[in-house]
């Protein structure tokens, strides 16, 4: 009866006081990683592209971090993990062909058709009101 | 299968109640055990997997919101960057951190959930919530700041003299591009959508931390509290994305 009803802790090697120092070691990471990635954030790596780069790695390691020990992946069964997996894996699939397609019409964007105000007059402070409607305004662009 | 007949009496029995156990009808199980599974270990597998595969649909769900973000900032890039400025840096390390440590506070309370100790549970869980309320209190505090400015999204956005990306619209005014008002309605839509979902662990955790007191979570049974706790930890991951694509672009 007990035995299977106790399953599920069996998963967790560990005494409670060994597991409360993993956790509280990877929350020493996570601030840390923190730390790093608001520092790098003043640094120029470049480019645009390469800061956020970075930043994202950075954000990565931190989600791995979370879901390896706090929602204890690590020490689950594998299904879940795979679960786990299959989602951002298709979330990966997903955001690929969308910049694989945002990469290969740069040339056919609207904001390439903007006239550019080189020397704007000083511009109209913060009494304009609002913009207008989108549509009237690609129409005059 | 020698068990189906203590569960066909139980499923007569008052629903939650433990009606009929120890009584010679077959050996006591736990109260928490619902019948349709095997046993408990099935029980907390089977709805361990149903909470990861609701956590897939929230990573896709927001993965939509990331995937429209990472366009327009292509499309926008030189609105984005100067339309992140004004929010403030500080201010998103501090949430960072805040629900780094609520993330903390709530493994440690599913720890405490699963060694038997319930007084411990519950203050681990008052202290996420308590971080949960801090986390919104500074989106308050962020989000008037903005209301404030005029830095609304869409065409709620008021134009801002320091925006140099120039367009000319339709009454031939010169006003700011719409690079700076999509920033911000991508910036309320996503962090809007997070706070919701803060706002609706806030609910779990109190019910969460009810339950606890009453002492109905043991090395036995304290599935709500696990899977709780995904939720939150997939709250805090969101967040961890969310950071550094609206602060810390540059």
């Amino acid at each position: 009866m007990s035995s299977h009803n106790t399953t599920s802790h069996d998963e967790h090697p560990h005494d409670p006081k060994a597991e409360a120092r993993v956790y509280i070691f990877t929350l020493i990471g996570l601030l840390i990683l923190t730390a790093i990635t608001v520092g790098a954030s003043y640094i120029q790596f470049g480019s645009s592209a390469a800061n956020i780069v970075i930043a994202l790695t950075i954000a990565t390691i931190k989600a791995v971090l979370v879901s390896l020990f706090f929602m204890h992946l690590l020490h689950e069964k594998p299904v879940n993990a795979v679960i786990a997996v299959a989602g951002f894996l298709f979330l990966g699939i997903f955001l690929m062909f969308d910049f694989i397609d945002i990469g290969s019409r740069a040339n056919v964007q609207p904001t390439n058709l903007h006239v550019p105000v080189a020397a704007a007059p000083a511009a109209p402070g913060g009494s304009t009101p609002a913009m207008p409607a989108p549509a009237a305004d690609s129409r005059k662009e | 299968m020698s068990t189906s007949t203590v569960d066909l009496h139980d499923a007569h029995g008052e629903p939650g109640g433990n009606t009929g156990h120890g009584d010679g009808h077959g050996p006591a199980h736990d109260p928490h055990h619902q019948h349709h599974f095997t046993t408990m270990e099935q029980q907390a597998d089977t709805t361990k997997i149903g909470m990861w595969l609701f956590l897939v649909t929230e990573v896709l769900t927001f993965g939509g919101l990331f995937a429209g973000f990472g366009l327009m900032q292509n499309r926008y890039p030189q609105e984005f960057i100067e339309a992140h400025e004004h929010l403030q840096r500080p201010l998103g390390t501090l949430n960072t951190v805040v629900l780094l440590i609520s993330s903390f506070t709530m493994v440690m309370a599913v720890l405490c959930a699963r060694t038997n100790q319930s007084k411990k549970t519950v203050r681990y869980l008052m202290l996420t919530i308590a971080c949960a309320f801090i986390f919104l209190g500074v989106k308050y505090f962020e989000y008037s700041h903005k209301y404030e400015e005029g830095l609304l999204p869409g065409n709620y956005y008021h134009t801002q003299a320091t925006d140099t990306v120039k367009i000319i619209n339709a009454a031939g005014q010169i006003v700011p591009s719409h690079g700076y008002a999509t920033f911000f309605s991508f910036y309320f839509m996503m962090t809007g959508l997070h706070g919701i979902h803060i706002l609706a662990g806030i609910g779990l955790l109190t019910w969460i931390a009810i339950r606890a007191n009453r002492g109905e979570f043991s090395n036995a049974f304290y599935t709500p509290v696990d899977l709780v706790g995904l939720f939150w930890h997939l709250v805090d991951l969101i967040w961890i994305y969310l950071f550094p694509l609206y602060y810390l672009i540059s």
